[in-house]
């Protein structure tokens, strides 16, 4: 910069130099800001530098893990045996569940394959922890312990008890970055339990709801509805709690109605997580049927090229 | 030679608790409130010590903040260099204020430094951000006089030991 170390620079005085030094830096910014737009250079940086950020991330989440380690290690006796009965009553409650789903599930199995439907959707999944930083108030994003060394891929859903999270957006060796329902750049399809209603539930930019834009407004949508969801789109699974609905209104035109909803998974004090390890079943057409009837070497020749046809 | 290396600790300690400070959560309620803390720390070193920083600086540290957020490489690297630049430009009267038109100055800078972020952020394709998007400034502006103080008794210390 031009201004001397003496302190010789008059107040008021303009220096091109700088101005030209700035200009330049600024299109330095806006060259790279498209490009990471374009092409998302960030994430490779990233990767490459994530011997450095993740020990960043880490010493920033510490704070907030000291919080816990001593609230937990001063928290008192009876309000400890107060938790381990509760937890214990819910862990009997859930198995009891568990037990009587197993036995549907069982059925369902058996209904299935008489069904001959293919598609079972093997839950297979991988508890992570939330390492406690804030990359961005506006940004709804949450980064996991657990990287590309643990198996994590981008586009994984993340769930918790209650419903679903989000889905893993960027993988670091030993870090990954989700990427929030309520996001506002995120959407996921859903449908309404009650009715079988399909929609689009948006994140918002308020941060703590979902958006249902245009829904038809004779469409049979109301406050307390559950959204579960719908597996459209192949990146969720289907069938998990969303969010509830909690308002509904037309919008502007009238045309719309547009409905506004909770999220049903904890996103505000989430800690751990669980990352499923299948990623559902994409949607699209069916596999070709497999052969039935006569054996392939009675068939004659014509039928036999016809069907072998993609 | 020692009280050199004392204060140029502290400079870079600084630009690093910075960036480690923009990452440490806060509870909910708090967290529009979370000021831009690389923009403070860098003001308060434009002002006192000048010949330290540079607008390349202020560029590398705001592509630092950027891998570190993960955002979009380069947008605090444009908010910082014109912080800095600002700062650099009108640093002999902000130096010379008394404290409370510093601080307005600085909360007219970090305005500033929003209205660019919103630019940005619009032009990236986001949504209109929530209300609550234009307090962090005020927060940031808020602190200064707690920063620039503690700074400044810091450095004072430095010399005084050293010296």
């Amino acid at each position: 910069m031009v201004l001397s170390r003496d302190g010789s620079a008059s107040l008021f005085s303009d220096s091109p130099a700088g101005t030209l030094r700035l200009l330049m830096y600024i299109a330095l910014a806006a060259v790279l800001m498209v490009l990471d737009h374009r092409n998302g250079w960030l994430q490779q940086a990233r990767y490459a530098s994530a011997l450095v950020i993740e020990p960043v991330y880490r010493l920033a989440g510490l704070p907030s893990a000291g919080v816990e380690a001593a609230r937990t290690a001063f928290a008192d006796r009876s309000r400890l045996i107060e938790d381990n009965r509760h937890l214990r009553e819910a862990l009997l409650i859930a198995n009891a569940r568990l037990n009587r789903m197993a036995a549907v599930d069982q059925q369902n199995q058996r209904l299935k394959q008489l069904l001959d439907v293919q598609r079972t959707l093997g839950m297979n999944a991988q508890l992570a922890r939330v390492i406690d930083i804030d990359l961005d108030p506006f940004r709804h994003r949450i980064v996991l312990n657990a990287g590309r060394r643990q198996g994590v891929r981008p586009g994984q859903a993340v769930i918790d008890a209650h419903g679903i999270v989000g889905q893993v957006i960027e993988v670091l060796p030993d870090t990954a970055v989700v990427l929030l329902i309520t996001d506002p750049s995120h959407a996921i399809p859903v449908t309404v339990a009650r009715t079988g209603l399909r929609a689009i539930a948006d994140g918002s930019a308020a941060g703590d709801r979902l958006e249902l834009p245009n829904v038809p407004i004779s469409a049979d949508l109301r406050v307390g509805d559950r959204l579960l969801s719908s597996g459209l789109g192949g990146r969720f699974p289907a069938g998990f709690p969303v969010g509830t609905v909690t308002a509904v209104r037309p919008d502007r035109s009238g045309m719309y109605a547009r409905a506004w909803a909770r999220p049903a998974a904890d996103l505000g004090r989430v800690s751990e997580v669980l990352l499923l390890r299948d990623l559902a079943d994409p949607v699209g057409p069916p596999a070709p049927a497999p052969a039935a009837g006569p054996a392939a070497t009675l068939k004659p020749a014509v039928a036999r090229s016809a069907g072998t046809s993609p | 030679m020692n009280r050199l290396r004392a204060r140029r600790m502290m400079f870079w300690g600084s630009l690093l608790l910075a960036l480690l400070l923009m990452l440490v959560p806060l509870p909910v309620a708090l967290l529009p409130l979370k000021p831009y803390w690389p923009a403070l720390v860098l003001l308060y070193w434009t002002l006192e010590a000048p010949e330290h920083i540079s607008i390349g600086l202020a560029f590398a540290v705001g592509l630092g903040a950027d891998l570190l957020d993960g955002v979009l490489l380069g947008e605090q690297a444009l908010r910082l260099t014109v912080l800095v630049f600002l700062a650099l430009r009108f640093r002999s009267r902000l130096r010379f204020f008394p404290m409370w038109q510093q601080t307005l100055a600085v909360l007219l800078l970090l305005l500033n430094d929003r209205v660019l972020l919103l630019a940005v952020r619009l032009f990236a394709g986001d949504p209109w951000p929530p209300a609550a998007y234009w307090l962090a400034p005020f927060a940031g502006a808020l602190l200064w006089p707690f920063v620039f103080l503690l700074f400044d008794n810091l450095r004072a210390r430095l010399r005084v030991r050293d010296g």
